[in-house]
């Protein structure tokens, strides 16, 4: 899909005001709900997403069990308010998906192994959305689910690169998702560069690819940064009152 | 129902015999309540609403659809409420269980009867085309007295709901074109009390037939919860009292001090003082939880 819409001036700057090589404002914040294990609610340029965090606990039904391991259990949810046109409630195909492919980037990060027959539920409320929410969602739990205590061998994070007007940049939004030339959300484990969930659409070269794939493990690594301050911001508060 | 709530039943009843409740309240008092509006930008209206720990969500998405046969010229209002499972431990996911459709019918009864949207003012071809108006409540936490939560969520975002004209002009043909630039002009010169819609100024008197403009609205009615746990009554419950709480009662009361809805819920009863009781402390605290939304919506 090649769009005439110029979404790149000759300068490098983007509609936005973003270079190239820029993500969107993100904004984190760990541990805001009262009932769930671990939270976070994060604003990553227009979208808002509110994750929690419950388990380990025992996986229903029964038969969903692993007598070997931990399950890890994805809910990609979008608020009927939060796109242009109301959505209807309830799951529909999109986010049953993008549940799946969330749960098993998951499931490879966290120790399942030491809680068998349990079950990990990630909630994930997208509120209000515009373009990268998955990446905003994986984001976020990789937050909650410290903030849940819960074992990992790295905490997850996602951001997208793209093409638009036949240039790769980093971290697509709303107009250059809509009328871009192609999209490649990933997931990484920052420590040891793993990827852990890889979606692609649109049309890219060879050489492209790989121009977009280090962009978004560079941007995946300006993230993890915001995602450890949030957390240590949490622990930094809860610290300060327990001195006072 | 797991062993811990009868457990805190004991403690909770005792301390009511002593007057207290759990979280140092007395048993007429609300928690701290927070209003926060426009939360979210892609939906018309929002409006995010704590409650002590309690958390409600709620979006207003607007649309353009056919009038129902027998109202030909009334806009169209509907509400769906959300228990996702990120409120609360118990909470499953799954089509609407019927605690959430409830819950949903009792903010939109308080809404629909109380003409608090005045969906009259909300045709555009008679018949044909009018504004739809879709209510969404999700609930984010919850730690009791949903009923209270939702329907002040609804309210605040009703009232910095804008009707998005400006993006639905490319749907309107001509005629429709018309017939709304008359409706709209008919809209805010009608003499009397609805003269200036809730939590909007007086600029905003005349609005603009092409130009986004605040939902049309009057003032509504507020609704207040209190639980029976033995023979205590107590307002705004806490989870912890929620759960163990042998039934509740929901009061909506207006401007006025009169009474203009009410639910009674779970498998407990009441006697007629007990109603008057409550009634009673649904006007009091009515009165404050109005002047909280005032002073949100009108700042």
């Amino acid at each position: 899909m090649k769009s005439d819409i110029e979404l790149i001036d000759t300068e490098g700057k983007r509609n936005d005001g973003r270079g190239p090589q820029d993500i969107r404002k993100i904004k984190i914040e760990a541990g805001v709900l009262h009932r769930a294990d671990g939270s976070c609610y994060l604003e990553w340029g227009g979208n808002k997403v509110l994750v929690a965090v419950y388990g380990p606990r025992e996986a229903v039904p029964r038969h969903t069990q692993n007598p070997l391991k931990a399950i890890v259990q994805a809910r990609y949810n979008m608020a009927a308010f939060s796109v242009e046109d109301r959505k209807r409630p309830g799951p529909d195909r999109r986010s049953v998906e993008i549940s799946k492919v969330i749960s098993e980037a998951l499931e490879k990060i966290v120790l399942t192994d030491q809680f068998p027959r349990a079950s990990i539920d990630v909630c994930i409320e997208v509120l209000d959305a515009e373009a990268g929410t998955r990446c905003a969602g994986l984001t976020a739990a990789g937050v909650a689910l410290i903030d849940a205590g819960i074992p990992m061998r790295d905490i997850p994070v996602a951001c997208a690169a793209g093409k638009i007007n036949g240039q790769v940049v980093l971290d697509l939004g709303k107009e250059e998702d809509n009328f871009g030339d192609a999209d490649l959300p990933i997931a990484i484990s920052p420590r040891t560069g793993e990827v852990l969930l890889l979606q692609m659409d649109g049309h890219l070269t060879y050489e492209e690819f790989n121009e977009a794939f280090d962009l978004a493990v560079k941007g995946c690594h300006m993230v993890s940064e915001i995602q450890k301050k949030a957390i240590m911001d949490k622990y930094q508060t809860a610290a300060a009152e327990v001195n006072e | 129902m797991t062993i811990v709530p009868i457990i805190k039943r004991d403690y909770i009843i005792k301390l009511a015999e002593q007057g207290k409740r759990i979280d140092g309240r007395d048993f007429n008092h609300y928690r701290k309540i927070e209003i926060e509006t426009n939360v979210v930008n892609k939906a018309e209206g929002s409006a995010r609403v704590k409650i002590g720990n309690t958390q409600v969500l709620c979006g207003i998405k607007m649309d353009i659809g056919e009038p129902f046969p027998d109202t030909p010229a009334t806009g169209v209002m509907s509400t769906a409420a959300e228990f996702v499972p990120l409120a609360s431990p118990d909470f499953e996911s799954g089509p609407p269980r019927e605690d959430a459709i409830e819950l949903a019918r009792v903010v939109d009864r308080g809404v629909r009867e109380s003409q608090v949207i005045q969906l009259e003012k909300l045709c555009i071809t008679p018949g044909e085309k009018v504004w739809l108006v879709f209510i969404d409540i999700h609930i984010l936490d919850y730690d009791g007295n949903l009923f209270d939560a939702a329907s002040l969520a609804a309210l605040a975002a009703l009232s910095t709901t804008k009707v998005p004209v400006s993006r639905f002009l490319k749907d309107l043909n001509e005629k429709d074109r018309t017939s709304w630039q008359k409706q709209i002009l008919d809209l805010y010169t009608i003499p009397g009390v609805d003269e200036i819609p809730f939590g909007a100024d007086e600029a905003n008197k005349n609005p603009n037939p092409i130009q986004d403009f605040p939902l049309p609205m009057t003032e509504p009615p507020i609704s207040c919860t209190a639980v029976k746990i033995n023979d205590f009554i107590l307002f705004d419950p806490c989870f912890d009292e929620e759960v163990i709480a042998d039934v509740r009662l929901t009061v909506a009361t207006d401007h006025n001090g009169d009474i203009r809805a009410m639910q009674k819920g779970l498998s407990g009863s009441f006697s007629k003082e007990e109603i008057q009781k409550v009634i009673k402390g649904a006007l009091d605290n009515g009165k404050e939880v109005r002047k909280t939304l005032k002073d949100v919506v009108s700042s």
